[in-house]
């Protein structure tokens, strides 16, 4: 089967992710209405995030012959979770193919390949199995034009689906942003609905930079009317995807659907929440997420993550530098408890909540 | 009942290292494996370099003690494995050094000032790759192997006349890195050949606690590739030996390990203690193998070489150290706005921010 035929989200997700067959708990909602159809596109249809990505690697194969995509199964299987189905038989495997199992070899050899002209788009199988690349991309990837004074630059995508949220066992669920925005030279995104996941791959295969593109595995299989080829807010802004006056929640990838629905469930109790989906991680989006901070002078975070030294510690430490004058209260992080990710029977308790971002929310004192 | 698997195709190195010109200058009579000693012309060059190289590793190392450079691991009595192996490179071949191998990117051209600037501490790397095609000298051991490996695949997919050489030492030969390029290179069959010098030590790790392996190159049977063992003092037979691996890359049929075996006749860097780890009778043994004199012993046999021409290449020696001295007592012009300019090839307003901050410290502080 393909992603493209399937209606059901919970078949789906069994049936597509060979690796964690238990998966059950995948979302198909729908996706906040950011996205903007060229004039003359095709008639919009029922697009999931999986057939998103895959379209803008397809479009990215046929638009430039230097774009090369390899990695473990991505050939003839299409990956496992079906993101590069069907790119082997339409460009040959010359420009799609699998490689041998050794993720820091995919990077390394992504380098080589890079510095002889080529624009690899490399695929980590699950964000546990990036870190056998954690080497090649912190040390060569991230520094290459740096080191170079700019002579060598590295066009390089790192597909990684992450986090959790889908019923994965040991290994398959890892949330590691905070290791890659915390490595300078990298750029590093991730979308949260199927619009920007096409948008945002075609940018990142694009872009000079190396780019570390972070695919949220729970928002898979969620579905949205658009037509392909579509394009979004560019890549390095965050985006304002509902508006309110009293709080701001912050979130990126598997979590902004947990904002939206706080906000939602805030509104029931009479708080305009606004939210900002953070899209790119590095660079930060200052400028909107401040803007946003400054005239609702409350803000959260949501990340699956552990808090400790996570990227919502960064976040809360930018914005009080530059926003303090404007907040009524301490910025909060609403993160993953700082526990290994846990069993798929004990996930719901370590995701960060609805509930458990309204208790945040509530913890402010309102007087102010 | 059989499984049905290959049974043939496999060959393991000869044992005896491939030498042309003994210790004693004296042609050898061991086996070269079907490789043809260089002509004099050849070798008469080779020397030459041989002799610059020796010269331009013990001014360094002098300069380096005197405090005119951070650091510097020399790669003196290896000069054989260094101009014998880059020499053989087509201009169009590209280069993939380690630390070590100052000597081979002098070979290459670089001019002296840019190899040393990364132990000035000037910056991470002071020329142009794509100038010598030489890629930046790797520090993280083993990681080069693998640019080294998809730079020759992306020149093997656009159909170009080009082959790549790395550099590894013995130590290095333990990381997984190393396996996975052996791997890769000899799955995807890229024109690739990896010079392992065997010089006995990892730092202070002797050979015998880094494998227990035979030899080095025996590995190169587990992945499907040829192997070979060479005298890595014999500069004929390392010529030769990476000459021939370079045709057959070029000519479709893959990568070579060529393990070259040699001695380091300097401390690792000018910071360790080498007497700690062996002594000195080892030190004086390996004197006998040296490089250089054998060479200029058979040369003036076969009457390629003359006093005066060894007098030439003496001060042509001399006149080298001078300009490296030169080069080295010129005070390196460093920029720190310089530290901004070359992250991304995407400018961050963070990072303009950051910059300002500087320079306001460096307006504070009176610099220009
Ligand atoms: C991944 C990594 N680990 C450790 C080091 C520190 N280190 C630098 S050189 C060296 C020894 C390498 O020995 P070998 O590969 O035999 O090369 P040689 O120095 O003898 O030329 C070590 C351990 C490093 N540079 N990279
Ligand atoms: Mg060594």
């Amino acid at each position: 089967m393909s992603v493209e035929t399937g209606t059901d989200p919970v078949t789906d997700s069994t049936e597509v992710n060979d690796e964690t067959a238990t998966a059950a708990s995948a979302k198909g909602d729908t996706a906040p209405g950011t996205a903007r159809a060229p004039d003359a596109g095709p008639a919009p249809s029922s697009v999931t995030m999986t057939k998103a990505l895959n379209h803008a690697l397809r479009d990215s194969l046929a638009d430039d012959d230097t774009v090369l995509v390899f990695g473990e199964d991505v050939g003839r299987l299409g990956g496992v979770f079906r993101v590069t189905e069907g790119l082997r038989a339409e460009f040959g495997s010359n420009r799609v193919w699998d490689s041998p199992l050794a993720e820091s070899g995919i990077i390394g050899t992504a380098i080589g390949m890079a510095m002889n002209g080529m624009r690899p788009v490399v695929e980590m199988q699950f964000d546990a199995y990036a870190y056998p690349a954690f080497e090649q991309i912190v040390s060569h990837v991230a520094k290459m034009r740096n080191r170079t004074k700019g002579r060598v630059s590295l066009p390089i995508t790192i597909r990684i689906p992450y986090a959790g949220d889908i019923g994965g066992v040991e290994h398959h669920s890892d949330s590691s942003e905070a290791y890659w925005t915390s490595t300078p030279g990298l750029t590093v995104i991730t979308p949260s609905n199927p619009a920007d996941a096409y948008s945002l791959l075609r940018e990142s295969i694009a872009s000079d930079d190396p780019v570390v593109f972070m695919e949220p595995k729970s928002r898979y299989w969620m579905k949205e009317t658009l037509s392909l080829p579509v394009s979004t807010a560019p890549m390095n802004r965050a985006q304002v995807i509902r508006e309110g006056t009293d709080a701001t929640l912050l979130a990126y990838g598997p979590t902004v659907r947990t904002a939206l629905d706080s906000a939602e469930a805030g509104a029931e109790h009479g708080l305009s929440i606004e939210v900002i989906d953070l899209r790119t991680l590095s660079p930060f989006d200052d400028e909107t997420v401040s803007e946003s901070v400054r005239k609702t002078s409350r803000a959260a975070i949501i990340h699956e993550a552990a808090q400790f030294g996570g990227y919502g510690a960064e976040v809360a430490a930018r914005l009080t530098e530059r926003n303090f004058p404007y907040l009524s209260a301490p910025i909060l992080r609403v993160a993953g408890f700082d526990v290994p990710y846990p069993s798929p029977k004990l996930e719901e308790f370590y995701l960060p909540t609805v509930e458990r971002v309204l208790d945040a929310l509530e913890s402010w004192d309102w007087e102010l | 009942m059989t499984i049905d698997v290959p049974t043939t195709g496999r060959s393991l190195p000869q044992l005896q290292p491939i030498s042309f010109i003994g210790a004693d200058g004296r042609l050898t009579d061991t086996p070269t494996e079907g490789l043809r000693i260089p002509s004099d012309a050849t070798l008469t060059g080779l020397y030459r370099q041989m002799v610059l190289v020796r010269r331009f590793e013990a001014q360094v190392t002098h300069l380096t003690r005197q405090g005119r450079l951070a650091t510097y691991p020399s790669a003196a009595g290896q000069e054989a494995a260094e101009v014998g192996a880059t020499t053989a490179l087509a201009p169009n071949d590209w280069l993939f050094p380690t630390y070590r191998d100052s000597a081979a990117l002098l070979t290459r051209g670089v001019p002296v000032a840019e190899i040393l600037a990364a132990f000035r501490g000037d910056w991470h790397c002071g020329f142009d790759p794509h100038e010598y095609h030489a890629s930046p000298a790797a520090t993280p051991l083993a990681t080069q192997t693998l640019h080294a490996t998809g730079f020759a695949m992306a020149a093997k997919l656009k159909g170009e006349d080009a082959a790549t050489l790395t550099f590894l030492g013995d130590g290095a030969s333990s990381e997984g890195d190393t396996h996975e390029a052996f791997n890769f290179a000899s799955v995807w069959q890229t024109p690739t050949v990896f010079v392992l010098q065997n010089n006995q030590y990892a730092i202070s790790t002797p050979l015998r606690e880094q494998t227990n392996a035979t030899m080095l190159a025996d590995r190169a049977a587990g992945y499907g590739m040829p192997g070979l063992r060479v005298d890595g003092n014999d500069v004929a037979a390392v010529f030769a030996a990476v000459a021939a691996a370079l045709a057959r890359g070029r000519n479709g049929d893959g990568p070579t390990l060529i393990e070259c075996l040699t001695y380091r006749m300097e401390s690792h860097t000018n910071s360790d203690d080498p007497t700690k780890y062996r002594d000195a009778e080892e030190v004086e043994h390996w004197k006998q193998f040296d490089p250089i004199d054998r060479l200029e012993r058979y040369l003036r046999q076969t009457g390629a070489l003359d006093d005066s021409t060894v007098a030439e290449v003496a001060e042509a020696a001399e006149t080298l150290a001078a300009s490296v001295r030169d080069a080295m007592n010129q005070e390196a012009e460093v920029d720190p706005r310089e530290l901004f300019a070359h992250v991304y090839a995407t400018p961050r307003a963070a990072l303009a921010e950051e910059q300002q901050v500087l320079e306001a410290e460096l307006a504070a502080a009176g610099h220009a």
